[in-house]
């Protein structure tokens, strides 16, 4: 091993213990009607920037190129599809994947925002699945955080040059547990416990979604590699277009 | 796709359906409910009372109760088969461009 990819085993390390063992993970999305309105209010202002960002970059993108549409149509997808599988877990309770790892990786991380935002829309309106009071936390934590955590680890990957099969699979899911510790924060804030305060409730909900997702960010991580894979073997043109091979992927 | 390719394709795929199997048989009788539950359950532990949420999903507000369960699953399923959908859409014209785009090439050179 190199310098360089020693330091990197040691970040993810890092980074592993952090989302894995210290604070755990959160549920999916915040349910409607479980935040303060302070809250909800104070979230969607956060995460307004971002989706304003997200929709500028999409517009370049296609402007830049049309045939960028149909990736950007294949990521959407793919939050679509794996945000809508319930998968089962070893906690013995079931939780979904976000998915939003692979759009980081292709457009850059804001432009998720907007392929994220149209998911949690979709479950909050008619499948009661997250809410509509609660949309700004969770496209914070699922189309916010999430890909800008999986951006940033892959031009670490990237600098570090990793195995690329290697870094997709980390970027997704490190990106997905990322999601998990935000929204756990985010109930924690809501919620101090009485005795711990904010960290003792950081605590107590990472203890119920950790465990349940590690396997899941796993499994995420697989399935993004598998795209990838299909992607480079046969969409060369499209990943021309939306600059990934320039950016040394 | 190389033959090295496939071959991890394969693997990967098995190891996902290992992913996914595992839990299930391991712990025979689970509920596996759903994780946001566990949140929402966490959320009473923590206040120590019954947290009661301020606002309901539109969606069962037109409808005046929860959804149904059969109902629920059909609209994940369309969540699904619309994401699967386009994904296979535009992946199976990108696999007969690429087969045509060889057919040509090896045209030219005959």
């Amino acid at each position: 091993m190199t310098k360089k990819q020693q330091k990197l085993v040691r970040l993810t390390a890092c980074a592993a213990l952090l989302c894995g063992v210290v604070p755990a993970a959160g549920a999916m999305h915040i349910m409607e009607g479980f935040l303060p309105p302070a809250m909800c209010i104070l979230w969607g202002v956060i995460a307004l920037p971002f989706l304003l960002a997200g929709y500028f970059s999409l517009k370049k993108a296609v402007a830049r190129d049309r045939r960028a549409v149909t990736l950007i149509a294949m990521a959407g997808a793919f939050i679509f599809v794996i945000s809508s599988l319930k998968i089962p877990s070893v906690t013995g309770s079931c939780s979904h994947m976000t998915g939003t790892g692979l759009g980081a990786i292709l457009f850059g991380p804001s432009a998720v925002s907007i392929l994220g935002v149209i998911v949690l829309l979709f479950q909050a309106i008619l499948l009661a699945h997250g809410g509509l009071t609660t949309l700004g936390a969770n496209t914070f934590s699922m189309a916010v955080a999430g890909p800008f955590a999986a951006f940033g680890i892959y031009r670490l990957c990237l600098r570090c040059k990793v195995n690329k099969k290697v870094s997709v699979f980390l970027v997704a899911a490190l990106g997905d547990l990322v999601t998990y510790c935000v929204t756990s924060i985010q109930l924690a804030v809501a919620y101090p416990s009485e005795t711990g305060g904010v960290s003792g409730s950081v605590l107590e909900f990472l203890g119920v979604f950790a465990p349940t997702q590690l396997p899941l960010a796993v499994l995420e991580g697989v399935l993004t590699v598998m795209i990838m894979m299909a992607l480079e073997a046969y969409a060369q043109p499209e990943l021309r277009a939306v600059g990934f091979e320039e950016a040394g992927a | 796709m190389t033959k090295k390719d496939r071959a991890l394709m394969v693997a990967l795929l098995l190891l996902c359906v290992v992913l996914i199997v595992t839990p299930v048989l391991a712990l025979r009788g689970a509920e596996f409910g759903g994780s946001d539950d566990a949140g929402s359950e966490k959320v009473a532990e923590i206040t120590g009372e019954d947290y009661e949420p301020w606002a309901t999903p539109v969606f069962e507000q037109l409808l005046g109760g929860e959804l149904p369960g059969e109902l629920e699953s059909l609209l994940f399923c369309v969540q699904t088969g619309v994401g699967v959908g386009v994904i296979a859409f535009f992946l199976g014209r990108f696999v007969e461009r690429k087969k045509q785009e060889t057919a040509r090439g090896t045209q030219k050179e005959q």
